[in-house]
């Protein structure tokens, strides 16, 4: 049995290479680390080579070369310990549709070696914490997409992790269960277990995580702590509504860019140090009145977008914080 | 029970189990009809017509081969079946990311396909019963063989769902190979009746070695040494283990 140091990162991959069969190059050399106890996002475009990284952690996955350490265990040299360690939400739904809630989580349990009656206590908590305990004992197939979702995150409670990786867990379900799943992440991070999240929705990374790693074509393009990142964006977007027809010379604004998306909306994009009333005060020159302005999107969304579309400029500039 | 992998393997084997008895008209009642419907046709009927077969009455020489057959068809079936439909319905990766070791995943899906080749084996015996008295002169040689045969037909069900990517791939070796080698097996003849190179070629199929070694452990008689089918399906036993875990080691149609 493996010795665990409390204090070892609860993720540690170093130099990872995965190379599918048909040729494809899904890792090429991503190294990474998260700190016990953090609440760490992992976001990047569809095919990034997100999920491949998840599934090496997970053993799903066969790695081509690097190193892999869950809690300090190397996942070659002692795989049995370091998968005790570990809990995974997939993506994809993959419990068994024919089972009950109960039989899923405590069988789960029972792969990882608890014992039965200890099993069944926890799954009353785990189902009760994912208020799906008046469904314990109904097909898992007559249940909703939300509930699904959640009954992968009590399954994957049952054994305790110190880590927990979610692979996009609320991938299309609606904003209320989203948000109440928000919330049991929330909790389960409070109390100790690190979480590893990917997702598409970027306000959620910005919501719940601490530290975050952008993958984009198999490479870490930036990582470091969401507040030293979006620190990072230098530049502000806003929309304005304009009240009446714009004319046909847009003014010139030094230092900022301003665009018209049709006779009434005018997009601008203007470093976050530049004084906002010379833009009013230029719109005045030209006769436009704005009738309201918004802020373009959100902050994450503008950094992510910016380190996908420039990958190689964002290399560059990689920071750790 | 605290060791890990005893409780692993135990929740494997339950959920087996379960799944046996859960889908119960589909596991357990065909073979019950089919093999009543052998019994009256091929032992009553025609059986009453032939005679003799090795010494003992036609439907008494029949009872082996039906319960070998049953036996074999359902462990393979189960463990094919449940170990594809895991890898369809992705449950598989419950196993696959736990800690168990991978004989544990083999001897948990093997344990329970031989567990229902065991209970559809004594169904048929049972059904045997009613058509015919069952001395079991060599009752450890019975259990022996048909623990034996349920386990490689197991092995064998694994390998062919690891290597199946849809549900076709697990029907094609039950009926293009599996079927046409039982019955050429000697479940219904002895392979005396045969010419001489369909004699030799029986003896390149393993069911019949299995049919005769429970036979001898039934009636008392058999085509060929015991000890010759006893030592042929231990080399079937280690051959297929060690490929089954090979094929979980690497991973084969499992990880990419």
């Amino acid at each position: 049995m493996t010795a665990i140091d409390p204090g070892v990162p609860a993720l540690c991959v170093q130099a990872l290479k995965k190379t599918y069969d048909n040729g494809v190059e899904a890792l090429k050399g991503v190294s990474l680390e998260v700190a016990p106890g953090d609440f760490y996002a992992l976001l990047g475009p569809n095919g990034a080579g997100k999920s491949t990284l998840i599934g090496i952690v997970s053993s799903l996955v066969n790695k081509t070369s690097g190193t892999v350490k869950v809690c300090g265990i190397d996942i070659d040299a002692d795989r049995s310990a370091a998968m005790r360690q570990l809990g995974l939400v997939p993506q994809e739904i993959n419990f068994n549709m024919f089972e009950k809630p109960i039989d899923i989580c405590v069988n789960y349990a029972g792969f990882y070696g608890i014992p039965r009656e200890v099993a069944l206590e926890r799954a009353e908590k785990v189902l009760r914490d994912a208020q799906l305990w008046e469904k314990a004992n109904v097909m898992s197939r007559t249940l909703s997409g939300g509930m699904k979702r959640r009954l992968m995150i009590a399954r994957a409670m049952m054994t305790e992790p110190r880590l927990l990786i979610l692979d996009e867990p609320t991938a299309g379900v609606d904003i209320e269960i989203r948000r109440g799943m928000w919330q049991t992440l929330k909790k389960i991070n409070a109390a100790g277990t690190t979480i590893i999240l990917t997702t598409h929705y970027l306000e959620e990374a910005e919501a719940l995580c601490r530290h975050l790693a952008i993958i984009d074509h198999g490479r870490i393009v930036a990582e470091g702590s969401m507040k030293s990142m979006l620190a990072r964006l230098d530049v502000e977007g806003f929309l304005f509504d304009v009240e009446n027809e714009l004319p046909l010379q847009l003014p010139e604004i030094e230092g900022a860019t301003l665009i018209a998306l049709d006779g009434h909306t005018l997009d601008l994009d203007m470093p976050r140090a530049m004084d906002l009333n010379r833009v009013f005060d230029a719109f005045d020159d030209a006769g436009i009145r704005v009738r309201s302005m918004r802020t373009k999107s959100n902050r994450l969304e503008e950094l992510f977008v910016r380190m996908i579309s420039a990958p190689q400029e964002a290399a560059e500039v990689e920071v750790r914080a | 029970m605290s060791n890990p992998n005893l409780i692993a393997l135990g929740t494997i084997v339950r959920r087996e189990v379960v799944r046996i008895l859960r889908i119960w008209p589909q596991t357990l009642v065909p073979p019950a009809i089919t093999m009543t419907l052998y019994f009256l046709i091929f032992g009553g009927l025609i059986g009453s017509r032939v005679g003799q077969m090795d010494g003992v009455g036609y439907m008494a020489f029949i009872v082996p081969g039906l319960v070998m057959m049953s036996v074999i068809q359902n462990s393979y079936g189960n463990i094919s079946s449940s170990f594809f439909g895991a890898k369809f319905g992705r449950h598989i990766e419950e196993l696959m990311v736990s800690p168990m070791p991978n004989w544990v995943i083999l001897t948990g899906y093997v344990a329970g396909a031989v567990l229902r080749g065991l209970l559809v084996g004594a169904i048929v015996m049972a059904i045997a019963m009613l058509f015919t008295p069952v001395r079991m002169p060599h009752p450890f040689i019975t259990i022996a063989s048909v623990l034996l045969g349920a386990t490689i037909f197991s092995l064998a069900g694994f390998v062919n769902a690891v290597y199946a990517k849809k549900f076709d791939d697990i029907t094609i070796v039950p009926t293009f190979i599996l079927t046409p080698l039982t019955y050429l097996g000697g479940v219904f003849y002895s392979v005396k009746l045969l010419p001489e190179w369909a004699q030799a070629a029986t003896h390149l199929n393993p069911i019949f070695y299995m049919v005769n070694a429970f036979r001898y452990g039934l009636l008392g008689v058999s085509d060929v040494p015991v000890w010759t089918a006893f030592a042929l399906m231990l080399v079937f036993v280690v051959g297929l283990g060690a490929l089954g875990l090979w094929l979980l080691k690497r991973g084969i149609g499992m990880r990419s």
